[in-house]
C-alpha cells in the first residue's frame, strides 16, 4: 500500500508502520515532515474522530499547519470490517489516495479567535441552579440567577425529607438558599423569566423580564398583616392546591428573596385600584401598586440550563382515578403532607375529609415506563421517594398499614438499597410486586385493584388515601426556550446532552451547559453534582483569555457572488447576511455547508473541503487501479 | 473490483461526521463485515452534499452513490439533513433523463449508535447495484 501510495502524484513520501498513534509512531511523522520539507500529511490509520488531533498536533509541532494533516481512515472503515485480500487493500489505497487528492488542496488556517464575556446566566433556580451559581460565584464570576417564581429553592424546598438520610430537606436547603442571596457577585432575579437569547458561543445577549411583585423587599419585614386582611383565597400553589393562599403571599417562610410578593392575576384589582386592603394594613408601607416590569439586558459569556421538572399531570392517569378521586394525590402532594411546614403541619390527613388515613396505597411506575399510553423512561426516584414516603408515613401513623405497588424496584445508589430493605424489613411496608389495574371510589374509600404477579393472586384493597408516583416529565416552556438557543431536545423533551457519556454536561449550542432534572430524571445527588461539573465548564470558558473556532467555515469569494441570497435562508445560525455580496461571520459558522450545496454561482466555499477537493477526492476514490498487486495485509495505528 | 465472474459494483459514500461517519466507525469497532465496495468520503453534513458531486461521481465510473446523514431532527447543524433531503429528491427526478436510475443513489440515516444498521445499508445497497448491473456505457452523466 505504501508502494502504490508512493507513485500517487504529489506523493513524495510514503513509508509504513504499525503504531502510528504511538510515541515512536509520531516521531516518525515528525522526522518526516523536517527532512522531506512536507506541506501535507495523510495517516492512513484510524479514524480521525479518535486520532486527528494526535497527528495535527504532532504535524504542528514539526512545524506544519495541523490543517494540512488528514487522516485516512483505513482501520475502522476497512480493515476491521472486510477480510484481509485484494479487495480490502484497493479500497483502504482509494480512501487514502481520495484523503492525499483532499491534502492538495488543504491551506494553512489559524484558529478563529472569538473574545467572550464575562459573566455567566443561570437559569432555574433550584437547587441546580443554586449550586451552579454559588459555584461559579466562588470562582470568581458574576452571575445572574433567574428564576421564573416569587423564590429559589425549586421543588427542594416542597419536599420533607430526602432519602437515603432522612435530611430535613428545607434545613439542607436554605442555607445555600440564603448563601446564594447574599453572595456579592449573584445577581438574584427571581420572579423573572428570560424572554430572548441571542448570539454564539461565548457572546450572548439576553433579555429579561422581572415582573413586579408589588412589594418593596426592603422594607417587607414579613410581618404577614397584609395577608391577614387580604379577602381572596386561591388555591396555593406551594402546597400544590391543598392549602389557600391570600392574593399577597409569601411561598414559604424561608422564601428568597425573603419577601411577600402580591399576585396580580388574583388580586382584587390594582388597576383601578379596587381593595387596597393590604396596603393600609402595612406598617412600613412597603406596598407600591405603581410598581413596574423592568427589563434587564446583560451579555454573558456562558449560559447554565437548570430548569427542572414537573410531574406528569393527574389528570392524565384517568385508569387510577385522578383527579375525580380527591383522595388520589400525586407524590410532591404527599410530601407537603408529610412537611411540617405543610398545610397539616406535618400530620398526615387526606384532602377529602382531613381525616389520618390508616391504610395508603403507594402506586409507583404511574405514567412511567409504560409506553402504550404514557412515557415509556424510567422516572429514576420514584422507587427512592415512595419507599421514603412510606416509611415516614408508618413512622407518623404507627397503626397505618402501607402498601406499595411496583414493577421493579430499582435502588442503585450509595444507600439506596438498604433504605428499600429497611423500608420492608423494619417498617413492614407491604411490597407488592404486579400493576394496579383500577382505582375507585366506594364511599368514604378508595379502592385498589391489582394483580400479585409474584403469587398470581388478585389483590384488593381498600385504601384511605392513594399516592401516585409520578412520572418526571420537564417544565413547561422549556421547548421553546431550547428553540432560541439551538439546544437539541430528545424525544421526551429533556435537554439533550452533546454526547450521552462524554460530554454529557455540555449542549450542541457553545458555551451552553445543562445541570439538573432538565436533561433527565434525576436525584438530588447526582443533580447537585452535575449542577457542580456544569459550573466547571463555565468557569473553564470565562477564564479561558479567547475562545477559539475551527477555521474550517464557509468563505466568500466576492467576485463570483451575485448577491441573489439563496444562501442566508439556508444557514441555521443566521451567520450569513448578504448586502451586494454575501458576507460570512466566521465565529457565527459552524462549517457545516449546506449554503455552499446551495450556491448556484461556485462563489461560496467551505475552507478546505471545496467543491474542487471533493471532486479530486471522488475521482481518486474511483480511479483504476493496476490489477494484480501482492495483497498486503493492511494495518491500523 | 471484479471477484470471480460477478460484477461488483463501485460506490462512493458521503458520510455527514456527527452521524453516518461515526456509524461506520462503530461498525469497525465491533467488527461487523460488510462488502467492500464502498469507499467513504467525510464531509461534515449531509447538507454539504452538492447534487452536482453525485452526478461526477458516476461520470468518473460509480455505479452508486450513497449519503448518509443524521436522522431527522438529529443533524448537528439542526437541519441540514433535511435539505439533503430536498436536494436528493430533486436529483433522483432528474436522474432517469440523464440515462441514471434513480435505485442508484440512496440517501440514509445512520446514527453513531447504529453500526450494524450501516453495515446493513452497505450490504443491501451493494445486492440492489449487482442486480441492478453497471451503469450502461450509453447514459454518460
Ligand atoms: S450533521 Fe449529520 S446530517 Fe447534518
Amino acid at each position: 500500500m505504501a508502494e502504490e501510495l508512493s507513485r500517487h502524484p504529489g506523493v513524495v513520501y510514503s513509508t509504513h508502520y504499525d503504531y502510528m498513534c504511538s510515541d515512536p509512531g509520531q516521531e516518525l511523522l515528525k522526522k518526516a515532515i523536517k527532512e522531506h520539507r512536507l506541506n501535507g500529511v495523510v495517516v492512513a490509520a484510524c479514524s480521525p474522530s479518535m486520532h486527528e488531533a494526535t497527528f495535527r498536533t504532532a504535524g504542528e509541532e514539526a512545524g506544519l499547519n495541523p490543517y494540512l494533516v488528514e487522516c485516512a481512515n483505513i482501520r475502522k472503515h476497512c480493515s476491521w470490517v472486510h477480510d484481509p485480500g485484494e479487495e480490502a487493500t484497493d479500497k483502504a489505497i482509494r480512501i487514502a489516495k481520495s484523503l492525499v487528492e483532499k491534502v492538495k488542496g488543504n491551506v494553512p488556517l489559524e484558529p478563529v479567535e472569538v473574545p467572550h464575556k464575562d459573566k455567566c446566566l443561570v437559569v432555574g433556580g433550584g437547587i441546580a441552579g443554586i449550586q451552579a451559581a454559588l459555584d461559579v460565584a466562588e470562582a470568581g464570576f458574576e452571575v445572574l440567577l433567574v428564576e421564573k417564581s416569587p423564590t429559589i429553592g425549586g421543588h427542594m424546598a416542597q419536599l420533607s425529607e430526602t432519602f437515603p438520610t432522612l435530611d430535613c430537606s428545607q434545613c439542607i436547603l436554605t442555607p445555600k438558599m440564603v448563601e446564594a442571596a447574599r453572595h456579592p457577585r449573584i445577581r438574584l432575579l427571581t420572579y423573572s423569566e428570560v424572554e430572548e437569547v441571542s448570539g454564539f458561543l461565548g457572546n450572548y445577549h439576553v433579555r429579561i423580564r422581572k415582573k413586579p411583585t408589588y412589594v418593596d423587599p426592603e422594607k417587607c419585614n414579613l410581618c404577614g398583616d397584609c395577608e391577614k386582611v387580604c379577602p381572596v383565597r386561591v388555591p396555593n400553589e406551594f402546597d400544590r392546591g391543598l392549602s389557600q393562599r391570600a392574593a399577597i403571599y409569601i411561598p414559604f417562610p424561608q422564601a428568597v428573596p425573603s419577601s411577600y410578593t402580591l399576585d396580580e392575576q388574583a388580586c382584587l384589582g390594582l388597576e383601578p385600584l379596587r381593595c387596597s386592603e393590604c396596603a393600609r394594613a402595612c406598617e412600613v408601607g412597603a406596598i407600591d401598586y405603581d410598581m413596574q416590569e423592568e427589563i434587564i439586558e446583560e451579555d454573558v459569556g456562558a449560559i447554565i440550563v437548570a430548569t427542572g421538572f414537573e410531574l406528569y399531570p393527574l389528570e392524565n392517569m384517568a385508569e387510577y382515578g385522578a383527579s375525580k378521586v380527591p383522595d388520589v394525590i400525586d407524590g410532591l402532594e404527599f410530601e407537603r403532607l408529610l412537611s411540617a411546614s405543610g398545610p397539616t403541619g406535618g400530620e398526615v390527613r387526606r384532602p377529602s375529609d382531613g381525616k389520618v388515613p390508616k391504610s395508603v396505597v403507594f402506586i409507583q411506575c404511574s405514567g412511567s415506563r409504560d409506553p402504550e399510553l404514557h412515557k415509556p423512561y424510567c422516572s429514576k426516584i420514584c422507587c427512592m421517594y415512595t419507599a421514603k414516603h412510606a416509611l415516614i408515613y408508618r413512622h407518623l401513623v404507627p397503626d397505618g398499614k402501607a402498601y406499595v405497588f411496583y414493577i421493579d424496584i430499582r435502588a442503585g445508589g450509595k444507600g439506596y438499597e438498604e433504605f428499600v430493605t429497611r423500608a420492608m424489613e423494619e417498617d413492614r411496608i407491604l411490597y407488592l410486586r404486579g400493576k394496579v389495574a383500577k382505582v375507585f371510589r366506594e364511599g368514604d374509600k378508595v379502592v385498589v385493584w391489582g394483580v400479585d404477579t409474584l403469587t398470581g393472586k388478585r389483590v384488593e384493597v381498600e385504601a384511605d388515601l392513594v399516592v401516585l408516583a409520578q412520572a418526571i416529565v420537564p417544565s413547561s416552556g422549556v421547548t421553546e426556550f431550547a428553540q432560541r438557543l439551538h439546544m437539541s431536545l430528545d424525544e421526551h423533551g429533556f435537554l439533550k446532552e452533546a454526547h450521552p457519556k462524554l460530554r454529557p454536561l455540555e449542549t450542541l449550542a457553545g458555551g451552553v451547559f445543562i445541570a439538573g432534572a432538565a436533561q433527565a430524571p434525576k436525584d438530588i445527588p447526582d443533580t447537585v453534582a452535575q449542577a457542580s461539573g456544569a459550573a466547571a465548564k463555565a468557569v473553564a470558558l470565562l477564564s479561558a483569555p479567547l475562545l477559539t473556532h475551527s477555521p474550517e467555515v464557509a468563505a466568500v469569494d466576492e467576485e463570483l457572488c451575485s448577491g441573489c441570497g439563496i444562501c442566508a435562508p439556508q444557514c441555521p445560525y443566521s451567520a450569513i447576511t448578504v448586502d451586494e455580496v454575501a458576507q460570512v461571520n466566521e465565529i457565527l459558522c459552524e462549517g457545516c455547508g449546506t449554503c455552499v450545496a446551495a450556491c448556484p454561482s461556485g462563489a461560496l466555499t467551505l475552507r478546505n473541503l471545496g467543491d474542487e477537493q471533493l471532486e479530486a477526492m471522488v475521482e481518486a476514490a474511483l480511479e483504476e487501479l493496476e490489477p494484480a498487486r501482492a495483497a498486503v495485509e493492511v494495518k491500523g495505528g | 473490483m471484479v471477484s470471480g465472474n460477478g460484477f461488483e459494483p463501485r460506490i462512493v459514500a458521503f458520510l455527514c461526521r456527527w452521524c453516518s461517519y461515526a456509524g461506520a466507525d462503530l461498525a469497525g469497532t465491533s467488527r461487523i463485515k460488510y462488502p467492500p465496495n464502498i469507499v467513504p468520503i467525510r464531509v461534515p453534513c449531509s447538507g454539504r452534499v452538492d447534487p452536482q458531486w453525485v452526478l461526477d461521481a458516476f461520470e468518473r465510473g460509480a455505479d452508486g452513490v450513497l449519503i448518509g446523514g443524521c436522522h431527522p431532527g438529529d443533524c448537528h447543524y439542526v437541519s441540514g439533513n433535511y435539505k439533503a433531503r430536498r436536494r436528493i429528491y430533486l436529483l433522483k427526478k432528474i436522474l432517469p433523463e440523464l440515462g441514471i436510475e434513480p435505485e442508484r443513489v440512496r440517501l440514509e440515516w445512520v446514527s453513531a449508535s447504529e453500526g450494524q444498521k450501516f453495515a446493513q445499508v452497505v450490504a443491501v445497497f451493494v445486492e440492489e447495484l449487482r442486480a441492478l448491473g453497471p451503469r450502461s456505457v450509453t447514459s454518460d452523466a
